[in-house]
């Protein structure tokens, strides 16, 4: 069970920059910036311009990143709702 | 109005009208050696009778212009001088597009720029019009003007507004150069300081951010300095900028740009003598 499928924008991280290993994103959509520390951002970069749940995301941060298999499912789900809440990722 | 004076500040033409002749006339001498502004102005300031018949009977000031604060409250005519200084401000945070405003003192030297940021009553204003006085250029003890196209820092040295105790250490000046004595503002007892000569005659003349600091006054305080990181001075300096948010993407890049180029430190000081020694410690260490 891998939960409900989100995407983001293509551009979501068009204007965005990391200082100090957290990432500065500017949402044009909103005008808001965010401040986000990892995974949330490479969650971002997963999801950008195509949908994926928790599976997929996970799969697609693999590719590049260590992810411990252990609670990584369940603690991603969190960091989505988050970033929902956040206007940063929809339900496609 | 019946009483206008059009000043020019930095990069920003104000034009200050007033049904009342005196707060005219303080502004006037405050402002002594100040250009005229060659165009057309960038923002209007009214002052206000709060009520028609008000103007004779219990003269009492409201702040008016192009931008303003529904719930500002007036103030007694006495203190029409600051109702201009404050109504100045307004539109400046209100109303400023063309650069990010920083809440900030600044100062110049060598044409690299030393901003003083933080809370109300760190001392911005009283160090930096000190430094002003102490082989710096003075830029301003208010605002910071941040370019949105090349990043520099504008001028914009308005009159220092000396609270309490602090125009004590400028009792060696011109007296010309200071206002009235303002008795029982909302921020007790003010003073304002006609920044110097050079000050006035280099007003057009931008600066490179090159350190910010963040000064704490505390009498009790031991002399520190501590580093600040990029990422706190992104989000210390988004709360210091009036107009951040209203930039959109301008404001962003300015900000980002600034945070990355520009070293910072927090200081904590117990008298102006230390803080001066410790901002001239860090500025040679930067160097």
């Amino acid at each position: 069970m891998a939960g409900s499928a989100y995407i983001a924008d293509a551009d979501i991280l068009a204007a965005a920059a990391e200082l100090e290993g957290l990432t500065f994103l500017y949402d044009a959509r909103s005008g808001q910036t965010h401040i986000l520390a990892p995974p949330a951002p490479q969650i971002l970069e997963a999801l950008a311009g195509r949908a994926g749940d928790a599976e997929d995301i996970l799969q697609r941060i693999g590719d590049r990143f260590d992810v411990p298999a252990e609670g990584a499912a369940h603690a991603l789900a969190a960091r989505l709702a988050e970033l929902e809440a956040a206007g940063l990722v929809r339900r496609p | 109005m019946r009483h206008q004076l059009r000043l020019q500040v930095g990069p920003v033409a104000f034009r200050i009208g007033s049904e009342w002749a005196r707060p005219i006339a303080q502004l006037r001498r405050l402002y002594a050696g100040y250009p005229e502004p060659e165009g057309a102005c960038d923002f209007t300031v009214r002052l206000e009778a709060e009520t028609p018949w008000w103007r004779f009977v219990r003269p009492s000031v409201a702040i008016r212009g192009d931008y303003v604060l529904p719930d500002a409250a007036p103030l007694p005519l006495v203190l029409g001088l600051l109702a201009a200084e404050m109504g100045m401000n307004l539109q400046m945070a209100l109303g400023q597009r063309r650069f990010l405003l920083l809440h900030a003192g600044a100062v110049e030297r060598d044409g690299r720029a030393l901003l003083l940021t933080g809370e109300s009553g760190a001392g911005k204003s009283t160090l930096s019009a000190l430094l002003g006085e102490r082989g710096w250029r003075f830029m301003g003890d208010e605002f910071a003007l941040l370019d949105l196209d090349d990043g520099r820092l504008h001028p914009f040295p308005r009159a220092v507004s000396l609270k309490n105790e602090a125009a004590e250490l400028f009792a060696g000046m011109a007296p010309d150069r200071f206002g009235p004595v303002l008795e029982g503002t909302p921020k007790g007892r003010i003073r304002h300081l006609r920044p110097n000569a050079a000050a006035i005659a280099a007003m057009a003349e931008p600066a490179v951010p090159a350190l910010i600091l963040f000064p704490r006054f505390g009498a009790g305080l031991a002399a520190a300095v501590r580093p600040v990181g990029a990422a706190e001075l992104f989000m210390r300096l988004t709360q210091a900028s009036t107009n951040y948010v209203a930039l959109g993407p301008r404001g962003f890049d300015s900000l980002l740009r600034l945070c990355r180029d520009t070293p910072a430190k927090a200081i904590d000081y117990a008298s102006s003598e230390e803080a001066v020694a410790l901002v001239e410690q860090l500025w040679e260490a930067g160097r």
